[in-house]
């Protein structure tokens, strides 16, 4: 259970940061929304969970967070991707990417295919 | 870089705590508040809406602990809660916090200021570029560091060891610069002494070794900065103006660097002149007589690589080497290295070992303090044992609740530590600015630095984690189930506890101080009244010396002569006499005496060294001096009549065997001069007030001339009155003559009851000190220990008890600790006095007066220490106390 836990904290960021990265800025319930619409109910993690992760990127520097007006006309934290987020969110797809090929080819890999 | 940025935002965000609270409140309030938006749209009721979306938000309460524990630093956010929870506790009992405080100021403060002047004296004395390597030369078994001129310019000329010696000695001359004359301390120098020293003048230049051609060929000044920013104020135009140094024309060539105050720590002189100009300074030429050791210390960096104990070996093969050379002039030429700063070790070892000893006081007020708060931490402990169960009960980890205490100790300690650093830096810039002598310019240049606001720092730290660990045992002991039943009253006046050990300790420590303080105190009030050999009470000095008005040596004895008379004719006056160099003042110089039948005058063969002053017929008699036998002088004493001597009592019996036959008989001096005793004199004190009797001889100011004199005036008028008369009388005489007057006490008071009155004004403060930490001591023991008691107390009272059966119970015990702790620490205190007695003089311990002042001392203290406590435990009313329970 924790390990699981664990796990999504670093892909629950990557979720985040590709999220800003396409709808620009939003605040915590539109980006758990869209984490949502877009994992189906696959992903089945409490929406709270998003807040811890916020704080550490924007502690990290990769995202940064003003007030403005939500779409109900209230006061919500509208977090945006830096500079530095573009060039993380880069880096990490990669490494995704390259840990997601790694990966399938051992899935993909057979007994009779070792030397 | 990810990480370092994150640390430095959590470290920033424990600032502000609050606000970032207050942020996620908001978030996950518009969170949920859209959530329950779209879950209406979708349909369900408002109700309904609002519980789904917070089942889909999940657990709050762990979100935000999550939320709270990445934000920022949990031991910071500790950190900050138990200081605030630390303020909050003190400033409810304010008695406390303030006793804690002041007593830790004292101890932490009397620390710095040894500490400061430790660190100005000894670890840092001069201020001079590699200091280090720096050191004085010394000779013979006294480590007597003066040396002559022609055996400096051997060594230095001769040694491999040193970069370059340069050499000095310090007297007084007559300046005149501009309108004004006045009397100024000089620092003769070798040319090559700031050259050698490694430095740099802060205006113009200094003179070299290039500069000296022989006797009187420098006429040239260099001033000090401080000299030159009071007398000259600040005037760069001052390099290449002509001064008047004992009515010779000198040229001011530069100034010194502002943190240079000259090569011995004690005395700044006010210029520097070379040596070769020591006849313009000092009337008479000692450049080429090697018997006369006038320079008072050669010093220099060793060069790289070599060590202290090759350059000995180096200096005493040229020793050997100038024995073998000059037999009549050297002897005793082995040599040994020594600071330069407080004039080798003649006054480096009394003055470290004092400083020491005072420091190790210092180091025991701490210690006293330290036990005294760490009893009060651990009664306090006591008195909150069911706060601490409480918390141990809602879960608090028993390290949380002890980083609490250890919060509150070190607290307390840094305020303490605070408070009595910037005690101590007033006091020591006082210090600083101290002149105990008017005559002389000491005083104790100590400027505290880094060093000691480090040391007050580590002080502090060490003793808050010092008394805060006292009721560790006590916490770590809590058992929560226990005190929260039964309360924490359950344990009284069973077994000794630590507490009682602390206390007793403490009282022991103040004990040891207040002993020594009286010790001290009692032994320079006895120094006061014992006999020097002269009578200090209604006498005044005017002390002059001709040379600087520019009298010639043979115009001196009539001057002398005039002066006598003028300051006789003062109405009041019972006699006046002259003499050289008054007793005590530091500067007696030493003959040598030879048996009537020697021939070879070398220094090996002399029967004893003995101090010779140089007096006018009447100075007996002006000074109080008792002549045991024989005559004084008479003015036929002079140049045509046969050289005659007054010899003290223990030059009598060591020279000639006994007082009795010494009168008529010879000595011989140095130069074969045949010398008869026509008197004998009480013995005194001559050089100082510690030694042991020593052999003195007396001889005619008109037989060998001084241009240095101290006029002793007796009168019982008015010292005021006397010096405005004695002033104009010398004026008349002559205006251009600078004399200084003051009464002999007080002249006393400046130079040779100095160290004793230093050492008993510091040790009488450690004794105050130690008697007020005793004095908090016992009153925060005996007021924990009424406070804890007054229901019992009430209860006796209740069932009939009398006033001295309450007071009994309630402050038996701290008079029992009292008693105990005092007399292990009288005990202590007299063993110790052993040391004092090395430096005040008359300092014993066995001496009814101080035995009995030291428990009368301790009584008292214990007295005013229960006094408020006692009247406490005597005003309990039992109705009040048993319904307030």
């Amino acid at each position: 259970m924790k390990q699981k836990t664990d796990v999504l904290q670093g892909t629950l960021a990557l979720m985040v940061l590709k999220t800003l990265d396409v709808l620009g800025p939003l605040h915590g319930y539109g980006i758990a929304r869209r984490i949502e619409q877009i994992s189906g109910d696959l992903l089945a993690v409490n929406q709270g969970t998003l807040y811890p992760v916020l704080l550490r990127l924007e502690q990290e520097g990769a995202i940064e967070s003003e007030w403005g007006a939500s779409e109900n006309n209230r006061r919500a934290r509208f977090y945006r991707l830096t500079r530095q987020g573009h060039k993380q969110l880069q880096v990490e797809t990669e490494d995704w990417h390259q840990t997601a090929a790694i990966i399938g080819r051992f899935f993909a890999a057979k007994a009779e295919d070792l030397p | 870089m990810k990480f370092l940025r994150r640390f430095l935002n959590r470290i920033f965000s424990s600032v502000k705590t609050r606000s970032r609270d207050e942020r996620l409140r908001e978030e996950i309030e518009e969170h949920l508040a859209l959530q329950t938006a779209e879950n209406v749209r979708c349909g369900l009721s408002p109700v309904e809406a609002r519980r789904q979306a917070i089942l889909k938000f999940g657990a709050v309460e762990a979100i935000k602990e999550d939320y709270r524990a990445r934000r920022g630093l949990p031991v910071i956010e500790h950190l900050s809660q138990d200081v605030r929870f630390s303020l909050r506790v003190l400033r409810k009992s304010p008695g406390f916090a303030l006793t804690a405080v002041l007593t830790l100021a004292m101890a932490i403060g009397a620390n710095a200021i040894v500490f400061g002047v430790l660190d100005a004296l000894i670890l840092h004395p001069l201020n001079l570029p590699q200091e280090e390597d720096l050191y004085a030369i010394q000779r013979g078994g006294d480590h007597n560091p003066s040396e002559s001129y022609p055996d400096y310019l051997d060594l230095r000329d001769r040694n491999r060891s040193f970069d370059d010696l340069a050499a000095y000695t310090v007297n007084q001359v007559g300046l005149e610069a501009g309108e004004n004359s006045s009397r100024a301390w000089v620092y003769e120098v070798s040319g090559n002494y700031f050259d050698a020293l490694g430095l740099q003048p802060y205006l113009g230049r200094f003179f070299h070794s290039s500069d000296e051609h022989g006797p009187n060929s420098a006429p040239y000044v260099v001033l000090p900065y401080a000299y030159w920013h009071s007398h000259f104020q600040d005037d760069p135009g001052v390099v290449g103006r002509v001064v008047q140094v004992n009515k010779h024309p000198f040229t001011i060539l530069g100034v010194a660097p502002p943190q240079f105050h000259g090569t011995i720590v004690f005395l700044t002189p006010d210029l520097f002149v070379p040596l070769v100009n020591q006849e313009h300074v000092e009337g008479w030429n000692g450049l080429n007589t090697r018997g006369k050791r006038w320079l008072h210390l050669a010093m220099g960096h060793l060069k790289a690589g070599v060590t202290p104990a090759q350059a000995i070996t180096d200096l005493n093969s040229i020793g050997a080497y100038l024995e073998k050379s000059y037999p009549k002039d050297d002897s005793q030429m082995t040599f040994s290295l020594a600071r330069p700063g407080l004039y080798g070790d003649q006054l480096g070892r009394p003055v470290r070992a004092f400083l020491a000893a005072l420091m190790l006081l210092a180091g025991l007020i701490l210690l006293a303090a330290c036990a005294n708060l760490g009893s009060l931490f651990a009664a306090r402990a006591a008195d909150r044992s069911r706060e601490v169960a409480l918390r141990l009960a809602l879960g608090s980890s028993r390290s949380r609740v002890l980083r609490q205490v250890f919060t509150e100790a070190v607290l307390i300690s840094l305020i303490g530590g605070a408070v009595g650093l910037w005690g101590s830096v007033v006091l020591l810039h006082g210090l600083s600015a101290w002149r105990p002598s008017a005559q002389y310019p000491v005083h104790v240049p100590v400027n505290p630095g880094a060093n000691v606001y480090a040391l007050a720092l580590l002080l502090a730290l060490a003793s808050g984690f010092l008394f805060g660990a006292v009721p560790v045992r006590q916490i770590l002991r809590t058992d929560p189930y226990e005190i929260v039943k039964w309360g924490s009253t359950g344990r009284i006046g069973q077994r000794i506890t630590v507490r009682d050990l602390l206390l007793a300790i403490q009282i022991a420590i103040c004990a040891v101080l207040v002993t020594s303080s009286l010790v001290a105190v009692r032994g320079m009030l006895r120094s006061l009244h014992s006999d020097f050999g002269f009578e200090p009470q209604n006498a005044m000095l005017a002390d002059t010396d001709l040379g600087m008005a520019g009298y010639s040596s043979d115009r001196i004895p009539a001057m002398q002569k005039r002066i006598i008379d003028a300051l006789q004719a003062i109405p009041g006056v019972e006699s006046v006499g002259l003499i050289d160099w008054s007793p005590l003042s530091g500067g007696a110089k030493g003959s040598m005496i030879f048996t009537d039948q020697t021939t070879d005058f070398r220094p090996a063969n002399a029967l004893a060294v003995a101090v010779m002053f140089k007096i006018s017929p009447e100075y007996f008699r002006a000074a109080g001096t008792t002549l045991e036998s024989g005559r004084s002088f008479t003015w036929h004493d002079d140049q045509d009549a046969p050289p005659v001597g007054v010899i003290n009592q223990e030059f009598a019996r060591k020279i000639f065997g006994s007082v009795n036959n010494a009168v008529g008989r010879y000595y011989k001096t140095r130069d074969g001069t045949r010398i008869q005793v026509v008197g004998v004199v009480q013995d005194g004190k001559y050089e100082n007030l510690t030694e042991d009797a020593e052999p003195a001889v007396f001889v005619p100011i008109l037989q060998s001339p001084s241009r240095q004199n101290y006029l002793v005036v007796r009168s019982s008028r008015d010292p005021r009155q006397l010096a405005t008369a004695m002033r104009s009388a010398l004026r008349d005489l002559d205006a251009g003559l600078p004399f200084f007057i003051q009464t002999w006490s007080q002249q006393l008071h400046g130079v040779a009851l100095f160290p004793s009155r230093l050492a008993t004004l510091s040790l009488g403060v450690l004794g105050v000190m130690g008697a007020m930490l005793a004095l908090t001591g016992i009153f925060g023991m005996a007021a924990h220990s009424v406070s804890k008691r007054l229901k019992e107390l009430g209860i006796r009272v209740a069932l009939g008890a009398q006033r001295k059966e309450v007071l009994q119970a309630a402050l038996g015990r701290a008079f029992k600790l009292l008693a105990f702790g005092s007399a292990g620490g009288l005990v202590l205190g007299i063993l110790a006095s052993r040391v004092l007695a090395s430096i005040v003089y008359h300092a014993t311990p066995r001496d009814p007066l101080v035995l009995s002042g030291v428990v009368l001392a301790m009584a008292l203290l214990g007295l005013l220490a229960t006094w408020i406590p006692a009247r406490r435990a005597l005003k309990v009313d039992p109705l009040i106390l048993l319904r307030a329970e």
